[in-house]
């Protein structure tokens, strides 16, 4: 270890402030939950939604270094996926404000739950060793899971709950078992370390290599990556909306930009090994993505493989292995959250006479009866399609150009052909909206819904117009695993 | 700028009647197009006598740049000589008599305004044509008129034989216009411009020139005045192309009067004429044209003979006296071609107008079997149709006489095969014109009366507003001819001409026609009176003749009255097997390859799609099953392929 590792042994724990800050936030609005009399939840949402402020606020103010004895980094990158992770949840917590008020499910821990989630998601962004990725992608899942099973009276929920949990404990195994055969064949956990062992790639042995694809499996099912995506539909659909709505921004982000650095840092030299790995799993994605959605009645079920779908476009870019690539994926993140949330804030909309639907045919003539949440609704699914000048095409745009670049025409061909596959089930929903007869009309949407939706619909409108600090930002980023 | 006036002020009338006519209402619409085209007339007129009668000088009016690319050089441009002005002047002062005839005639009409602007479009349209300054302008009227003429021919397009007409129109006139097309790119393929300044200035250049295609040498101003001439055939109705006049008929009637007297038909022969200067170098090409026009002159006479519709009999007429014309220009006499269009524009818009008025009084009635002993009660358009057919018939001193006597004699005059050829053709076709001529005056207006009583009771005269412009066209139609045969053919042509029509050194036949023997110069007369004498003879003396004649000669009257079966000719040689063709494309290439391929992909993906969604079953047990099978699998890859 020699004298570098010296510098290491001061802690550093300033580094980890903004986690540390929202953990704390956290068990205090457990303790004022417990303590306070009546219902503590919608106060809890609004002191969520403020501790992630104040969080972001402590990351954007940051320094940057490593800390922990090289178990945690704070740089560009993680700064990039923290904001976006925050954003998520922020609005993700929003948006359950209303839903669980008229579905029965006001309780404090909703928010906390979510919130330490989210300390989890921060800790994958930030992770630079094994165990610090396993204790993220841990304390992020667990909460999930009781997410995902919150309305528990209802079956739906129950079996959605358990059986993430079954699959993502099955998911944890793999991810624990590969992490050991890593650190058997090479004797260390830290990713710096990681590099500079497997910098010639042909000392790379087959012990290490299964390990490797045990920790690719690992994270695959977090970001549903095909042949992992199996619980998505399932889980989607049986867990209330705003959860699914949660599940579907954050994580994904999350564990994607952990994908990332694992593969680009630690893994970097070994690119022409893993590289055909992440084709055959984005190839899938794609292609599982865009056929399976046509078929679908539910429209969370409907999101679900859209997700699926975007997820394998994301693995575009890092199969190229590249900077510019890496870029790309950072882009797509940020563009896929925003039209993802914003349509999961107009399903949560979607709401008759006190009941939630999400059938796909309950939007029937939306044009008609709201024309506002149709257009936004319209926006999201343009966007979704790749259609410009929504930011759904820019996002493809860099992930395309950056596969391209790298002379990787089939992918980005297969790409280019499975989201005209994908245009045909998004734009069935306008058509839906636009074109076929009127149903009876929806409730009034509440106003926090309205915003939700009103931010994904501007950004994704707007994005065109001025990307390039989300471009810049995302440069950086990216620069930090290849600079 | 009175010149710009008169080529613009008719599509001023045409857009205010066209944009605002249901804004302004009929009667408005009606007044601005009349003001407007009694304005052009007026400038129209006013242009003329002061180029030809007060020492005006010729030149280009420039309108601006239109197309600028490269080499390539095209302005909007009026070009402002004795061959534009008297075009101009003639096409302005028709339109304008037809425009206000129109007023009496369409006044029962639903979409008045529609009409006058599409009028007024055509005029126009037309008015480009003759004032262009280059091919491609020209070209540029010439596909207006193509456009107003399908407007118009199909104006009452709830009437599935008007819209087959106008689409008839249209396509037969795009096989001409293709040559013209081609024509006009070896043009400028040739002389690198389509001005007609440039043109004209470097005929001397080229005049040997050759092009070297499909394995032989062709000598290219012959090759140019061929193709040139094919799009003269399309819109001037020569044989072969002439199917769409006759079923242009199902247009209103003043559109009739207008496509065949003052503007379409007319078309072709003005571009020979304007073309002059390099078709005189080509003598190949001149003698086809003779041919194809002394042709067409015999073909269309011998159709009128047998037709039994008013208007259609008056179409064969246009044809045949269109042929005519075709025949002088390709004896080098554009002068005469363009002299009996002139004679050739007032009678034949009289003809049809006055046709018109019958048709008023008779209530709708178009067909010459159903008319008879209408004389007395309509004796104005009596009058005039007599004087109409004087005229066409070539009777002394009606304009026909001297126009159409001057394309006899520069015929004979040229002393070429093809220019014999095209007077033996004329001289029987007009011993025919006057037949059916005299034919259709006798069956329309004398005799008993073979109209229904009901009828035959509401017979009456038209309105003043449609009469009027009768009375002027036959005055026209009577002193036109020896008002303007001296100044237009005469020792001193050129005085009139000026640089308008320029013929080679060789060129003499204006001269020689003035020396043919003197059987020439009686002939057509002579045959003329035989054709009014056997018309008497065969519909007013033994009205049961022509009947027993039909049946003796059933084989030769079925051939004519059928047009010599050109329509099924053509029906069998190009339509049908065009059909097939298209139905095989449709049903076979279209419907089944081009659509098969994606419809089939779509039902591939959604196939697709119900495989894909059977995967999930929803048990936990399967979902951790394909979890292993795929890090296996990934394993595998790796392992195998690294």
């Amino acid at each position: 270890m020699g004298g570098a590792a010296m510098t290491w042994m001061s802690l550093n724990w300033t580094l980890a402030l903004p986690e540390i800050v929202l953990s704390c936030c956290g068990m205090a609005i457990l303790i004022l939950g417990v303590v306070s009399r009546g219902n503590f939840f919608r106060l809890g949402c609004m002191l969520t939604v403020g501790a992630f402020l104040l969080t972001a606020m402590l990351v954007l103010s940051g320094a940057n270094g490593v800390g922990y004895s090289g178990l945690f980094v704070t740089d560009a990158y993680s700064v990039f996926v923290k904001l976006l992770v925050l954003a998520a949840a922020t609005l993700g917590v929003v948006m359950s404000l209303d839903y669980n008020e008229h579905e029965n499910l006001r309780r404090f821990e909703f928010p906390v739950l979510m919130l330490f989630s989210t300390v989890g998601m921060m800790l994958m962004a930030s992770a630079t060793s094994l165990m610090t990725m396993y204790m993220g992608v841990e304390l992020m899942s667990l909460s999930i899971y009781v997410l995902a099973a919150f309305a528990r009276d209802e079956l739906r929920s129950s079996e959605a709950g358990l059986k993430y949990f079954v699959l993502g404990s099955l998911a944890s195994g793999l991810l624990l078992y590969g992490v050991s055969l890593i650190y058997g064949f090479t004797g260390s956990m830290d990713f710096a370390l990681l590099a500079k062992a497997l910098s010639d790639p042909a000392s790379a042995s087959p012990g290490l290599v299964v390990g490797i694809v045990f920790v690719l499996s690992g994270l695959a099912l977090k970001v549903s990556a095909v042949p992992f995506h199996m619980w998505t539909p399932d889980v989607y659909e049986g867990a209330p909306t705003p959860v699914t709505a949660f599940m579907a921004s954050a994580p994904k982000v999350a564990a994607m930009a952990l994908l990332v650095r694992l593969m680009a840092s630690p893994f970097g030299h070994l690119l022409a090994q893993w590289q055909q790995l992440i084709v055959l799993m984005s190839i899938a994605s794609m292609l599982l993505g865009s056929l399976a959605a046509i078929g679908q009645r539910n429209f969370k079920r409907l999101m679900a493989y859209s997700s699926i779908g975007h997820m394998g476009y994301a693995l575009i870019g890092l199969a190229a292995g590249t900077q510019a690539g890496v870029r790309g994926v950072l882009i797509y993140l940020v563009t896929y959250v925003f039209m993802n949330i914003g349509t999961f804030a107009l399903i949560i909309a979607m709401r008759r006479r006190g009941r939630a639907v999400e059938g796909i045919t309950d939007l029937a003539g939306l044009g008609r009866t709201d024309p506002a949440m149709a257009l936004g609704l319209a926006v999201f699914m343009f966007s979704m399609a790749g259609i410009p000048p929504f930011s759904g095409f820019w996002g493809k745009y860099f992930i395309f150009t950056a596969a391209v670049q790298q002379g990787m025409w089939a992918l980005a061909v297969i790409g280019v052909l499975t989201s005209v596959i994908g245009a045909f089930y998004y734009i069935r929903i306008i058509k839906v909206m636009y074109f076929d007869a009127p149903d009876e009309a929806f409730d009034v949407r509440p106003a926090s819904l309205s915003f939700v939706a009103g931010v994904g619909g501007l950004f994704t409108t707007l994005f065109f117009l001025y990307p390039a600090p989300v471009v810049a930002a995302a440069e950086a980023a990216a620069k930090v695993l290849f600079g | 700028m009175l010149y710009a006036v008169a080529v613009f002020a008719p599509l001023l009338g045409s857009v205010v009647a066209g944009f605002f006519g249901k804004a302004i209402g009929d009667r408005a619409a009606q007044a601005v197009t009349i003001l407007c085209m009694l304005l052009a007339s007026a400038c129209g007129v006013a242009s003329f006598v002061s180029l030809v009668y007060q020492g005006g000088t010729p030149g280009v009016v420039d309108l601006g740049t239109w197309v600028d690319a490269g080499s390539f050089h095209v302005s909007w441009a009026l070009r402002y000589d004795t061959l534009s002005a008297v075009m101009v002047a003639m096409v302005t002062c028709v339109a304008t008599l037809i425009h206000i005839y129109s007023v009496g005639y369409m006044s029962h009409d639903n979409s008045i305004a529609r009409f006058f602007s599409y009028l007024s479009l055509f005029t126009f349209a037309m008015l480009m044509l003759v004032t262009a300054d280059n091919l491609l302008q020209l070209f540029f009227g010439w596909e207006g008129v193509g456009l107003a003429s399908y407007l118009l021919i199909g104006f009452w397009y709830e009437k599935p034989s008007a819209c087959a007409a106008a689409m008839k129109a249209f396509i037969v006139n795009r096989i001409g216009d293709l040559g013209f097309a081609v024509g006009i790119a070896l043009v400028f393929f040739t002389f690198g411009s389509i001005q007609f300044g440039d043109i004209f200035a470097a005929i001397g250049q080229h005049s040997a020139d050759t092009y070297h295609v499909l394995g032989g040498t062709w000598p290219a101003f012959e090759v140019i005045g061929v193709l040139l001439f094919i799009g003269a055939m399309g819109k001037s109705a020569q044989l072969g192309l002439h199917v769409w006049l006759p079923d242009a008929m199902e247009g209103p009637t003043p559109v009739s009067a207008l496509i065949h007297a003052a503007t379409m038909v007319t078309a072709g022969v003005f571009l020979m004429a304007r073309m002059s200067p390099l078709l005189d170098h080509a003598p190949g090409a001149l003698a086809f044209v003779a041919v194809v026009g002394g042709s067409t002159a015999l073909f269309a006479a011998t159709i009128g003979c047998v037709q039994n519709d008013i208007k259609r009999v008056i179409a064969y007429s246009t044809c045949s006296q269109l042929g005519y014309m075709f025949v002088a220009a390709g004896v080098g006499a554009y002068q005469a071609s363009i002299f009996h269009l002139l004679t050739h524009a007032f009678f034949k818009a009289l003809l049809f107008m006055g046709a018109g008025s019958v048709i008023h009084a008779m209530s709708d009635e178009q067909d010459i079997r159903k008319m008879g002993g209408i004389w007395k009660k309509i004796p104005l358009t009596y009058t005039v149709m007599w004087i109409g057919s004087l005229a066409l018939g070539g009777v002394y001193p009606f304009a026909g006489y001297f126009s159409k006597d001057a394309i006899l004699e520069a015929a004979w005059a040229s002393d070429s095969a093809s220019g014999h050829y095209g007077f033996w053709c004329g001289l029987i076709a007009a011993f025919l014109t006057a037949f059916y001529s005299w034919r259709l005056l006798i069956l329309t207006f004398h005799g008993k009366p073979r109209a229904d009583h009901h009828t035959m009771e509401h017979v009456h005269e038209s309105p003043a507003v449609m009469t009027v412009p009768l009375i002027l066209l036959a005055i026209g139609a009577v002193v036109l001819g020896f008002l303007f045969r001296d100044q237009l053919l005469g020792e001193h042509w050129q005085a009139f001409w000026g640089q308008s029509i320029q013929i080679a050194a060789d060129n003499h036949v204006l001269h020689a026609m003035e020396e043919v023997p003197g059987w020439v110069a009686l002939a057509p007369s002579v045959l003329g009176f035989a054709g009014i004498a056997l018309a008497y003879f065969m519909y007013m003396a033994v009205p049961s003749l022509p009947g027993q004649l039909a049946s003796a000669f059933a084989p030769v009257y079925r051939f004519l009255l059928n047009k010599w079966y050109f329509d099924e000719l053509y029906d069998a040689v190009l339509v049908r097997p065009l059909m097939a063709l298209s139905r095989l494309l449709w049903q076979v290439g279209d419907a089944t390859l081009i659509d098969g391929i994606p419809n089939g992909m779509a039902s591939l993906t959604s196939d697709s799609s119900a495989q894909v969604v059977k995967v999930q079953t929803g048990s936990i047990a399967n979902y951790a099953f394909a979890m292993l099978i795929g890090v296996v699998a990934l394993i595998s890859v790796f392992l195998i392929f690294r």
